[in-house]
């Protein structure tokens, strides 16, 4: 075989025996900028396959032709970790015969490996390859850092095709993926908008709230007991989560704490603590901004990992294991500290846990940040709409009117109210929350299951059903 | 006090209303969209119109697009709205 | 107490709202600059209702009505009286007459609500020339007045002055009014910082205004509020100390001396009032002696 490059993606498909019923595969680094799902689902809907199952790390708004393939029964099932609104409302009202299953992002690698959720053809979209297959997210003009997602898919699915818009010569170097895993090689023009991609710079907050909450996240990690030499941190790239990102950083520098790992979805924020001596190394399952992308390709200390070397539960040890503490975010959270990130305060799918109940079940600190109501609606309920991260993994809630510690932690009360932190019972919070806004009448549930929410373990944890 | 003049308060912006009032022969008209419609929507109705009723306005059409706002401010904005549309701002 | 005390515009449900969980120990409901001719009236309704509905407790609410040159400011009074502010900011303040007439309208007011004299306090906001001329006459001109208040920015334009960071330009209308206050017995506090990103730019500014001897300082960014409480809180060195103080001097009465020194340094009575001071602010803040 002199090369592995085929003409066109439909030559891919065929030549990889895909067949109505089977399953494919997609990752999600090029976020909301992706084209190359949409491009595949139009050939596979183009050759006539039906009942096909999809089996992507996270859908975005950009996959809304996704719709039309579902409609046509093209697509009859989906595996996701996360779904944004665009898909998920029209989910929520019942648009596939078959719940669609939520895994967690160490899940999602560990139920592949297992043999659980087999892949029949995983297409890899590479910002840069070489024609036998190796390839990489750090170069090209859609680079997007890592790869880290796509790993799993790699190695236990049962053909790979990579399609890259950046197709270099033998051999690639500092690859990510390696050849042995990949059969086909498709050159296209464009396999993402680098707009959608990545964002140019991730913002910290300027909502006032919001800087409380940060201000208050950093105060309680500072009074944990584990903000110490070695310490290690993720966080999301939400507003807030940055400030108490940054915030973070300026008690770590001023009292010459030097931590051991950033880890998760990097931001530029994570990089400048790298750079300010926070951190001995970041590694890095998926970039969020170009300058994350930067810092990965050109910084040995930045390392890409895969998603079973993140939050496998089957991997003989993942980073989630070994971190200490995890910032959150929430939709909703009951006064048993369950979590719901799935779906909106109306029940409809906007979300998923994504690395949530991952790094909360590892972490030895999993927080909670978000502010007592938002748009009159009050956070803490009691009980969630959906349970995506069980309450025994959550340790502390963080809003500007106080902190809740779950009462499993007693350590963490005593360290929180002896640094003088206004800690609260979570029951309070709801009826302080409630008495600001009057209590919300409770929502219909629908009849028809639209989701199921599988744990990291591959076993339920919730149902999702339809919005009436 | 009748409204005489279209008039209209608050702002689009998260956790503000906007409230527009209009002249109408006979009974209030209230309609009503909001982002917490299955939640509180029943409870801002009331609201609406027991602001109108302490403003002495009885026949009105009002139109009322919610987000997310809280109680009190919901009052702030139908009183400013009837205020002006009686003219008395 | 009023270490800091944060501005939030009078139209905006959403700052409003939220106010009392920005840290800052009073917060100003701004029905002046923050709101434009057309929404007078609705941001007058609005801080009312707030004021009305929300549980504001463990935060002062000051509110800045309009001056009272303009056609606003005895329908602001009206309707944010009956919600009893701590304090009403009266700005543009630049003669004794000016306080007067404002007060004797609120004293009106109290009159008609049933409220005991002097119930909602007064602070003359002095941002103009004449203003720091009069201060002290301000200062005295009714017992309702409880402090002054700095305001550089229309001060600097009325000077015909650039407004700096380093804030030479203030310099003497700073040492005037603390002067001015001090001697009239009232608070005084001081300009905001207004850029938002510095933050060693408030440290500095704030920690200067200490030293002149301002209680505490307005801010227009939640992003100071922590740095103001800071600089202006007793230091855990200040707080040992004046309890030693109080130690010293309960020794002596116990032993019958009049005099007694600490540290080498005779304890006379300014010494003790200042101990007092910092105790009861101390204790207002949770904070105590540290361990020995």
């Amino acid at each position: 075989m002199d090369t592995k490059l085929v003409k066109s993606i439909r030559e891919a498909v065929q030549l990889s025996g895909l067949k109505s019923g089977m399953t494919v595969s997609f990752h999600h680094h090029l976020r909301n900028g992706d084209f190359v799902l949409n491009m595949v689902m139009e050939e596979i809907a183009a050759l006539g396959l039906k009942d096909i199952f999809v089996n992507a790390s996270s859908l975005f708004d950009v996959h809304t032709p996704m719709l039309q393939h579902i409609e046509n029964h093209v697509v009859t099932g989906i595996s996701a970790d996360y779904i944004s609104g665009g898909l998920g409302r029209p989910i929520s009202q019942g648009i596939l015969d078959k719940p669609v299953q939520f895994r967690t992002h160490g899940g999602r690698p560990s139920d592949i490996s297992l043999g659980r959720t087999p892949i029949d053809v995983a297409f890899i979209a590479a910002p840069t390859a070489d024609p036998m297959g190796n390839c990489s997210g750090k170069y090209g003009k859609s680079a997007c850092g890592s790869l880290g997602y796509a790993f799993a898919d790699a190695m236990y699915a049962k053909k790979v095709v990579v399609i890259t818009d950046n197709l270099v010569e033998y051999p690639l170097q500092d690859f990510s993926i390696s050849e042995d895993y990949v059969d086909f090689v498709v050159q296209v023009d464009a396999i993402g908008n680098p707009k959608g991609i990545v964002s140019g710079t991730t913002q910290i907050t300027r909502d006032p709230v919001g800087l409380v909450m940060a201000d208050l996240a950093a105060k309680v990690i500072d009074a944990s007991g584990l903000l110490k030499d070695g310490f290690s941190f993720q966080t999301g790239a939400g507003g807030a989560s940055l400030a108490a990102a940054s915030f973070l950083k300026d008690i770590m520098l001023k009292k010459g704490i030097q931590g051991s790992f950033g880890l998760g979805g990097i931001t530029g924020y994570l990089v400048d603590m790298l750079h300010a001596g926070c951190f001995r190394s970041l590694l890095d399952v998926q970039c969020f901004d170009l300058k994350a992308v930067e810092s990965i390709r050109t910084d040995p200390r930045h390392q890409e990992i895969s998603a079973m070397h993140y939050a496998s539960p089957s991997s003989r040890s993942a980073a989630v294991d070994s971190l200490d503490v995890v910032i959150l975010g929430a939709t909703e959270i009951d006064t048993d500290f369950n979590v719901n990130v799935h779906t909106d305060s109306n029940g409809y799918i906007m979300g998923g846990s994504g690395g949530h109940s991952d790094t909360a079940a590892g972490a030895k600190l999993a927080m909670i940040i978000a502010p007592m109501f938002r748009a009159r609606l009050p956070i803490v309920t009691d009980r969630v709409t959906c349970i995506s991260t069980p309450g025994r993994d959550i340790d502390v809630l963080v809003t500007q009117g106080g902190i809740a510690v779950n009462p499993k932690n007693t350590e963490l009360m005593q360290r929180l109210a002896a640094a003088g932190l206004p800690v609260v019972d979570i029951r309070e919070l709801k009826e302080k929350a409630e008495r600001i806004t009057g209590k919300p009448s409770r929502l219909p549930k629908g009849d028809r299951a639209v989701a199921e929410v599988i744990y990291r373990d591959g076993t339920l944890l919730d149902t999702i059903y339809n919005v009436k | 006090m009748e409204i005489t003049k279209c008039a209209a308060a608050g702002t689009m912006e998260s956790s503000d209303v906007y409230v527009e009032i209009e002249p109408r022969e006979t009974g209030l008209e209230v309609e009503l969209q909001s982002v917490v419609q299955a939640q509180f929507g029943q409870a801002i109705e009331e609201t609406v119109r027991q602001v109108l009723k302490d403003c002495g306005v009885e026949n009105a059409k009002v139109r009322v697009v919610d987000r997310g706002a809280l109680e009190c401010v919901i009052r702030a904005r139908v009183e400013t709205a009837a205020m002006r549309g009686k003219g008395e701002a | 107490m009023r270490r800091s005390m944060l501005f939030l515009p009078g139209n905006n449900p959403n700052m409003l709202i939220n106010g009392n969980c920005l840290g800052s120990d009073a917060v100003i409901f701004d029905l002046e600059d923050a709101v434009s001719p057309a929404e007078k009236d609705a941001a007058r309704i609005l801080v009312r209702n707030t004021m009305r509905y929300m549980d504001f407790r463990g935060c002062e609410i000051i509110v800045r009505i309009n001056s009272i040159d303009t056609p606003y400011w005895k329908r602001d009074l009206d309707a944010i009286l009956p919600q009893q502010p701590g304090l009403i900011l009266l700005p543009k303040t630049g003669t004794a007459k000016d306080v007067q007439e404002a007060d004797a309208y609120i004293t009106e007011l109290e009159q008609k609500l049933g409220f005991a004299p002097n119930t909602v306090g007064l602070m003359p906001l002095i941002e103009t020339a004449l203003g720091v001329e009069n201060a002290f006459a301000i200062a005295t001109a009714a017992d309702r007045v409880q402090a002054l208040f700095l305001g550089a920015e229309d001060l600097t334009a009325d000077l015909r002055c650039k407004r700096t960071k380093e804030g030479r330009e203030i310099e003497y209308a700073r040492t005037r009014l603390v002067m001015a206050a001090r001697a009239a017995g009232v608070e005084v506090y001081d300009t905001p910082f207004t850029d938002v990103n510095d933050d060693e730019g408030i440290y500095k500014d704030a920690s200067y205004a200490k030293a002149l001897g301002f209680s505490g300082k307005a801010s227009i960014s939640p992003r100071h509020v922590g740095v103001i409480n800071e600089v202006f809180s007793p230091s855990q060195a200040d707080i040992d100390y004046s309890y030693e103080v109080m130690d010293a001097i309960a020794m002596a009465k116990a032993q019958g001396k009049g005099a007694i020194a600490l540290r080498g340094k005779m304890i006379d009575a300014p010494i003790v009032a200042r101990a007092e001071q910092t105790i009861a602010m101390a204790e207002a803040l949770g904070l105590g002696r540290s361990e020995q």
